[in-house]
């Protein structure tokens, strides 16, 4: 269980980012966080590993208070929290399996890090999962050679090695085409309920948040003025959430050719 | 000049316009530029007598030195293998050196006072040509190889270090916080995320740096460390034009062979 | 349970291949090799390495304070050295421009003026400044005119090959539109490329400039002027204090130089 409270992040003496956020994700949820750029998305999942560090308030995982903590109680927490970036962030000039196998650094010693003589379970371990994405093949390849949703998929194993109890996903699909974005989506929807592992996706792309995420959370000027389930998503909370700032990269209502997996669910009810 | 009111019959003139609008400026600097000329060359001290039988000296050196000799071969290739031997354990010591020096030198992954040390050992080494650290190792640890082995490594912790420094800083930071967020440690994330991206780039460096020590393995021997350096110096002062001649043109030709296999060697590995 | 560990047998992860990795380790074997041949037959006495930390600090100690009172004269000497380095470089751009013009492929002449100037070009580049000095030293006498000399014949080959290498990189449209207008040699050259490489010769004498300021403090080691005369004259007299302050100086002009260039190249280029 991940509790979020009263979360601040002020840069400098900037008006802070995030004011005073509260959030709890229980179980194997999916939760997607929505909002425009500068709402504070961003930097919320990385106050949760402390890539940026909050100037104030409590993140606990399962009851370990993140905040405070510091050095390898740090890096203990962090190997618990996996994390799927937008740009990929793969190490270009190393191989598949080196990248997937950096997923356990923060459980092997240094010796095993730089020889890359990695425990057995972790090998076996990292085939699996990739075989469950369709990437095993690719294993002595280097990373830099593979497509965007190759790669992201990568991203995605790297961080499923740490077998971590949360998975952060920061715009995972920003960076691939729309037919590879659903694929990751779908892929990270299905490792959540075949893990039980609760899932945090910042993303931009609403209609996708709807269709594969089982809440929805809206953020504007770091605060949370949306929770709540993917049909109780109105044009009203879209607009309080985007409004006066820039329209969302695809709106739910009255697509021209909407994606499959949404016309199953059938259109939101504020559609015209 | 022309005046508006004589309209369209008036004939127009263009000039280019000047490189440094300012006309003050521009003239300035002409005038800075000749009074820096007239300053330098009336304070430097010249020797004109002396100067002067320079044309006879240049004619009897040059008389002297050709056709070069190459009959004390075995001078020559003693002096040559310990300029190699110079050169390559110089390159081994400051490229293994410099990794640590240009990770503390890097702002982006280290605290700041470790930072400031860093760039000060690399500002200071990179200051001082080799030949005048040459001569404090001379001083220091007595005439030899030992000497030109010190001096070309601090030189390669300066220039390698500088450069590696520059690439850390500007490492894609996306690959760290990657690492960072699985939890790895500040050593193992250097392993993973930083060098594998500096890796060409330090090859690169190293083999352009076994290039340049071995020039300058030529040159720190003429101040007593060793090598083929020492050798040439000795020529010159017993007035062995022929012999000081026959290193030269070796020098050269081994600079233009070591040129062309550290070029072709980066080529491949880029 | 056969199949498991048959199926982990079969998961076996290596960093390289067979072939890769027999590559890497004969590189290995080779640069150890050498290492260990460089190491054996070097010339040197190992005691000596043991105690060369010690030998390096007392060395340091003795330097230690520094003395000033020297200072008017190592001013002055300082000044000197910025001479001999500004007037080389200057000099050097008037015989370095119609090198690199002869020596660029495709503003050459004829291939005998090619072969000329990369001829002039790679002998100048092949002997340090230091050999220039030794050689200039013993034809004009110790002074400053054979450390200019030095510098120049050091400075011809750089700048020379640099800017030849920026003519050949020039646009080859601008030039045949000068010549389709039945612009003469000259004028094509002052119409078509010297616009084109402005920047880039800046942006070389700027950086020449610097690296002759660092090469003309150790031309008066072999008698061509500049502060290494007194450097080495400190030394010879153990002064280790004045060599200190000798040290400071060097430095303080070698970042001055830097930020000057650092500035030239923000305001020119």
């Amino acid at each position: 269980m991940l509790e979020i409270s009263k979360l601040v992040k002020r840069y400098g003496r900037d008006e802070p980012v995030l004011k005073e956020l509260d959030l709890t994700v229980e179980g194997s949820s999916v939760v997607s966080i929505v909002g425009a750029s500068g709402a504070g998305k961003s930097t919320m999942l990385r106050c949760i590993n402390r890539l940026v560090e909050p100037t104030s308030g409590s993140i606990r995982l399962n009851g370990t208070e993140l905040v405070a903590l510091k050095g390898a109680a740090l890096r203990r927490a962090r190997r618990k929290i996996g994390m799927v970036f937008q740009g990929f962030n793969l190490i270009d000039r190393l191989t598949v399996m080196e990248n997937v196998l950096a997923g356990r650094l923060g459980y092997v010693n240094l010796y095993q890090a730089i020889s890359r003589r990695y425990p057995r379970e972790d090998i076996e371990r990292a085939f699996t999962l990739m075989e469950r994405v369709g990437i095993a093949h690719y294993a002595n390849k280097r990373a830099d050679a593979l497509s965007g949703g190759e790669r992201q998929r990568v991203g995605v194993v790297r961080a499923l090695m740490q077998e971590p109890e949360v998975l952060l996903a920061d715009e995972p699909t920003a960076s691939l085409d729309p037919r590879t974005s659903e694929q990751i989506m779908i892929l990270l929807q299905s490792l959540a309920s075949e893990l039980s592992l609760p899932v945090l996706i910042n993303i931009h792309n609403v209609a996708q948040a709807r269709t594969y995420t089982e809440r929805i959370v809206g953020l504007r000027h770091g605060k949370m003025i949306f929770d709540g389930a993917p049909d109780d998503f109105t044009r009203d909370a879209l607009d309080a959430i985007y409004g006066g700032i820039e329209s969302p990269e695809e709106e739910p209502v009255a697509p021209a050719n909407p994606p499959p997996a949404q016309r199953d669910r059938g259109l939101p009810h504020d559609a015209t | 000049m022309t005046r508006p009111e004589r309209g369209a019959t008036a004939p127009r003139t263009w000039r280019k316009p000047p490189f440094i609008a300012n006309p003050w400026l521009r003239y300035g600097a002409w005038l800075l530029l000749a009074g820096y000329l007239v300053w330098a060359f009336g304070t430097l001290p010249f020797n004109w007598e002396r100067i002067g039988e320079g044309l006879p000296r240049a004619a009897r050196i040059f008389g002297g030195g050709f056709p070069p000799s190459f009959q004390r071969a075995d001078l020559l290739l003693t002096g040559f293998k310990e300029s190699f031997q110079i050169a390559i354990l110089a390159t081994l010591l400051g490229v293994l050196l410099s990794i640590p020096f240009a990770v503390m030198a890097a702002k982006n992954i280290v605290p700041r006072p470790v930072y400031l040390v860093g760039r000060a050992v690399i500002i200071v080494s990179r200051s001082f040509h080799p030949v005048i650290v040459a001569i404090l190792f001379v001083a220091a640890v007595g005439f030899g190889p030992l000497a030109g082995i010190l001096t070309l490594t601090v030189y390669s912790i300066g220039f390698v270090g500088k450069l590696l420094a520059e690439e850390i800083e500007e490492i894609d930071w996306g690959q760290v916080e990657a690492m960072r967020a699985t939890g790895a440690g500040y050593l193992a994330t250097l392993f993973y995320a930083v060098f594998p991206q500096i890796l060409p780039r330090q090859v690169g460096l190293s083999m352009y740096q076994l290039d340049s020590n071995l020039r300058a393995s030529a040159v720190v021997g003429i101040v007593g460390a060793g090598g083929i350096g020492g050798t040439l110096m000795n020529a010159f002062g017993r007035y062995d034009y022929d012999f000081a001649f026959a290193i030269l043109l070796i020098i050269i030709a081994v600079i233009l062979v070591s040129e062309g296999i550290s070029g072709w060697v980066r080529k491949k590995i880029w | 349970m056969v199949d498991h560990s048959q199926a982990l047998a079969d998961r076996v992860w290596r960093r390289y291949d067979r072939k890769q990795r027999l590559t890497r380790y004969a590189v290995m074997l080779v640069t150890l090799m050498v290492v260990v041949w460089a190491v054996r037959d070097i010339d040197i006495f190992w005691p000596w390495v043991w105690d060369a930390p010690n030998q390096i600090s007392s060395l340091g100690a003795r330097m230690w304070p520094p003395d000033p009172s020297g200072l008017g004269q190592i001013l002055a000497a300082m000044v000197e050295t910025v001479h001999i380095a500004t007037l080389a470089t200057l000099l050097t751009i008037l015989i370095a421009l119609p090198v690199s013009y002869i020596a660029a492929q495709n503003t050459t002449p004829n291939r005998a003026c090619l072969w000329l100037g990369r001829f002039i070009l790679v002998s100048s580049r092949s002997v340090n400044t230091i050999i220039w000095a030794l050689l200039f030293v013993a034809i004009f006498g110790p002074g400053v005119l054979a450390g200019i000399l030095a510098i120049m014949f050091r400075s011809i080959g750089f700048i020379g090959k640099l800017m030849g290498e920026a003519i050949e990189e020039i646009d080859r449209r601008p030039v045949e539109a000068m010549e389709a207008t039945g612009a003469s040699k000259l004028k094509v050259i002052a119409y078509a490329v010297v616009p084109q490489v402005m920047p880039a010769f800046f942006a070389i004498v700027i950086l020449r400039w610097d690296i002759n300021i660092r090469e003309s403090t150790v031309l008066g080691l072999v008698g061509a002027g500049g502060i290494g005369v007194i450097l080495q004259g400190a030394i010879d007299t153990f002064a280790w204090p004045t060599v200190a302050t000798i040290l400071i100086a060097i430095i303080a002009l070698v970042l001055i130089g830097e930020a000057i260039t650092g500035l030239l190249r923000r305001k020119v280029i």
